[in-house]
């Protein structure tokens, strides 16, 4: 049975789970003769209490089985293959058992493995069968006994409001924790990938090589280089694209920022400040596409009109766009800190004679500090971790240079083009994508915290 | 002494005005940079507008050029008695080939001949294949039929090469420019309105490629990221501000949330990648997996969004409910949630509208394939219509990039017609 069938056959279960339950309270009130009065709680409330016991083991067990399901069966028809096939290394296995289960599945009539592969995928196709349809009847069954018991407990005196209010609690506690499973499952996953990149390459290699070449032989027989992981280029590369896009998109950012809130009519902030949000809500792909096809040619030729040399996929033209991206974000942070800046520091200043550009810049601007640099960490942080404008519009050749009109490759092109394509995970080359996955997320997250730090200070300064 | 005392008082009040002056100016250059930084702004998002729309707009036209199609038994392979799988394993590229050297008998060396059949799009002979299947009383005879131009003869038919540039740097040939003129002359040529571009899926030819399959995929993506995280976000949002207690567990929710706004979206994927599809086996390429990892990314936009949406509910309607006896739950379940929801569709709308732009952590979980069929469902692989747009932004084909324009664009109007719902909810809920 499939499982979108197994889903419905439970959907239905609760149904009828439900109008048991209600029917059974009914009938039960009406025995004792006290009326629907006598009933503890609603109707409903028995209904929904069967409901959900007729549901949740069973969804429980149905997405345990289903989640560990294929594992087991790998485990169990390998342990039948003989053991010459049992030595293969990890990734041929994975291959070998693919093509077994084509051969279960009835697919690749045409070409017939040798006799024990055969053997193997008959035992498969038993066990797949018999596990499925084990499944099928155990979820059912649990479904089917879970909503009769509820069924059988319902007396007037059961609680079942209660019952239900509390189980329902317990979902939304549950989902409230999903976003801390999120984290967990990233810093988790990236850092078991990234200790068995780390197991083969040391970690000084990593973090103080100056040579970024990862190119190495996925299987045995391929001819390729050694590969070298040495991760400062990358770091310098990331570093020069986020300050020329800082460069950018703080001034005019925080221009706009200072314009809109302290100069401009309510009529013309109402009408710029949603016009130029909309550069946020342009998809990352988008503003790619255009470094690439527009503005990385456009410096090219402006740089080559002044007779510079500018290569093709110039950091210049990623940071510029990038720079052009980020600009509403550091507008409406700097904005929000600006207008958090208490007006009786401006009137104080204004009362004093001071025109009302001194008060921004010697007033304003320095109790707003704290808040604006916190604003440029969280700026710098999208930066850094922004990936599709430097895939399409950066380079891939590693290059130790801060010099903005060369191509330099950043932390994300890089593991982009690791994992696009061939992956197989016991090679290098495709865990090193996971030990860049987690030096970004280490880095993001430290500014992250780090700027909304200073941000809360600086808030509660003023409250 | 009384002299001297108003002396320097006209003394400082002279330096005041002068130094006045010198303070106004100041204020007003002050002033201009602000007014700059805004143009400034502004002339970045026209710019990346007007060329987005400026190389965009062709590929919603398509030339077709009129043919006299000579559906010849012997150039198609079948005899009189062809049952209908001959008829449609049929030779429809020799026909036209055929059809087109009669029409143009000066292409005599094979080079010429080469570029003569460049003319007509590769995809033609499936519509002549179509056509035949339809009424196979066409065959044996010579019929005017449309047939798409093949990319490069349509965009010298959209006035898109210069005739200046020496032969060797254009794709399209002198020779080929001189029969192109010579069928515009005789009125062969039609632009009419790109079809294709809605109802068909990628392809090697920028004159057959469409955005049909990745639409599909994103509506499929898009379909499993909103039954996920909607429920999640929202029941979610509701246990922290209406249920959990102030306790480190909550505190470390509340920053846990607020942190992975923040994390890089690549980051999602190489989490998609190592558990998704590697430790649960999930297909690659598939809407399933992209929507689960889209949902975690937009989560802590939902939550973040419904939280504020619930919070802003009058405490009034609280202590009403919980006067007449209802309990917290029913409270929240008839009573606030449905005065926040305008404000919590808000946000989930622009959640999904950050999901429909996405594109790298797609990457990530494959669905960077080549996709010709629309996917019939979420375990189909399929690509996205951003991810559409990265492949094709990266094939060298000229009539490539009026494709990626064209798909930008229509990425762009779906984000602006989910903002739109957005600001209009926003602006309703003002209201009351």
């Amino acid at each position: 049975m499939q499982t979108t069938t197994i889903f419905l056959t439970l959907l239905a279960l609760c149904v009828l789970s439900f109008f048991m339950g209600r029917n059974r309270s009914r009938v039960v009130a009406m025995r004792l003769g006290g009326g629907l009065a006598s009933l503890h709680s609603l109707p409903q409330h028995y209904g929904y209490m069967a409901a959900m016991w007729a549901a949740i083991p069973a969804l429980f067990l149905l997405v345990l089985w289903s989640g560990f399901e294929s594992t087991i069966l790998y485990k169990l028809v390998v342990a039948q293959l003989p053991q010459s096939i049992q030595d293969m290394p990890t990734s041929e296995l994975g291959l070998y058992y693919n093509q077994l289960q084509g051969f279960a599945q009835g697919g690749f009539g045409g070409t017939e493995g040798d006799p024990a592969q055969v053997a193997a995928s008959e035992h498969y196709r038993v066990l797949a069968s018999s596990s499925s349809q084990l499944k099928a009847a155990m979820v059912l069954i649990v479904a089917v006994l879970g909503g009769l018991l509820a069924v059988r407990r319902v007396t007037p005196l059961l609680r079942a409001r209660n019952h239900v209010e509390k189980i329902f609690e317990w979902i939304l506690f549950g989902s409230s924790l999903v976003a801390v499973l999120t984290t967990l499952g990233i810093i988790l996953s990236i850092l078991f990938e990234a200790i068995r990149f780390f197991k083969v390459i040391p970690l000084q290699d990593f973090l103080f090589g100056l040579q970024w070449s990862p190119q190495m032989a996925i299987r045995a027989d391929q001819v390729a280089a050694s590969g070298s992981f040495g991760f400062l280029p990358l770091l310098v590369g990331t570093l020069l694209i986020s300050t020329v896009a800082l460069l950018i998109a703080v001034p005019v950012g925080l221009m706009s920022a200072i314009y809109l809130s302290e100069y401009a009519s309510r009529r013309f902030r109402a009408v710029t400040k949603p016009v130029l949000e909309i550069l946020a809500g342009v998809p990352t792909v988008v503003y790619g596409f255009f470094a690439a096809l527009t503005v990385a040619p456009f410096i090219r030729e402006l740089g080559e009109s002044v007779g510079l040399s500018v290569a093709s996929e110039s950091a210049m033209a990623a940071g510029l766009v990038m720079g052009i991206m980020i600009i509403p974000f550091v507008m409406s942070l700097s904005d929000d800190i600006i207008n958090a800046v208490p007006d009786s520091l401006r009137e104080a200043s204004l009362g004093m004679g001071a025109t009302m550009s001194e008060t921004i810049r010697k007033v304003v601007m320095p109790a707003a500090l704290p808040g604006i640099v916190g604003g440029i960490l969280l700026a710098a942080s999208r930066a850094i971790g922004e990936t599709m404008i430097v895939v399409m519009a950066a380079g891939l050749s590693a290059k130790l240079t801060i010099n903005p009109l060369e191509a330099v490759t950043t932390i994300t092109v890089q593991i982009v083009s690791l994992l696009v394509g061939d992956q197989e995970f016991d090679n290098p080359k495709t865990l090193a994508a996971f030990a860049l996955g987690l030096v970004l997320f280490f880095v993001t997250l430290l500014l992250n915290v780090v700027a909304l730090y200073v941000v809360r200070k600086y808030r509660e300064q003023y409250e | 002494m009384n002299n001297m005392s108003k002396q320097s008082h006209y003394k400082t009040t002279t330096a005041i005005q002068a130094s006045l002056k010198k303070r106004y100016a100041t204020e007003r250059r002050f002033q201009w940079y602000g007014r700059l930084a805004v143009l400034t702004g502004f002339i970045f998002l026209f710019i990346l507008l007007a060329d987005i729309v400026s190389k965009g707009t062709p590929a919603f036209t398509q030339h077709f050029i009129k043919v006299d199609v000579i559906f010849d038994r012997e150039k198609l392979g079948i005899d009189s008695s062809a049952t209908p799988t001959e008829i449609a394993h049929a030779d429809y590229s020799a026909a036209i080939k055929s059809s087109l050297r009669t029409m143009f008998p000066d292409a005599s060396t094979r080079g010429e001949k080469k570029s003569l059949y460049r003319l007509i799009s590769v995809g033609a002979q499936y519509s002549l294949r179509d056509m035949v299947i339809d009424n196979p009383a066409l065959i044996g005879t010579t019929r005017e039929i449309w047939l798409p131009a093949h990319s490069e003869a349509g965009s010298y038919l959209k006035n898109q090469v210069s005739k200046d540039l020496p032969e060797s740097e254009r794709k399209i040939k002198d020779i080929q420019i001189k029969w192109l003129d010579t069928l515009v002359e005789e009125g062969r040529t039609e632009s009419r309105f790109n079809r294709t571009f809605f109802t068909s899926g990628d392809s090697r030819e920028p004159e057959m490629a469409g955005i049909k399959a990745a639409l599909y995929g994103s509506f499929y993506t898009l379909l499993v990221t909103f039954l996920l995280a909607f429920p999640i976000g929202v029941m979610a949002a509701v246990y922290l501000e209406e249920f959990a207690p102030r306790n480190r567990l909550t505190d470390l929710i509340e920053i846990n949330i607020n942190n992975l706004a923040a994390v890089p979206s690549i980051v999602f994927g190489l989490l998609g990648l190592a558990v998704f599809i590697n430790f649960f086996e999930l297909p690659r390429s598939a809407p399933l997996v992209g929507g689960i990892v889209l949902a975690l990314i937009t989560l802590p936009t939902i939550i973040i969004t419904s939280r504020a949406a619930i919070g802003a509910v009058s405490p009034s309607i609280h202590q009403a409910a919980m006067g007449v006896g209802a309990s917290k739950l029913q409270t929240v379940v008839h009573h606030v949630l449905p005065v926040a929801m305008p404000g919590i569709l808000t946000g989930s709308i622009i959640g999904m509208a950050q999901a429909l732009g996405e594109t790298a952590p797609l990457l990530m979980i494959g669905m960077v394939a080549f996709i010709m069929d629309v996917p019939g469902g979420v375990t189909d692989p399929s690509t996205v219509l951003p991810v559409q747009i990265f492949l094709w932004a990266d094939s060298p084909e000229r009539g490539f990039t009026e494709k990626t324009s064209a798909a930008i664009m229509v990425l762009m109007g779906f984000l602006v017609l989910m903002n739109a719902l957005a600001v209009f909810l926003r602006k309703r809920f003002e209201l009351k």
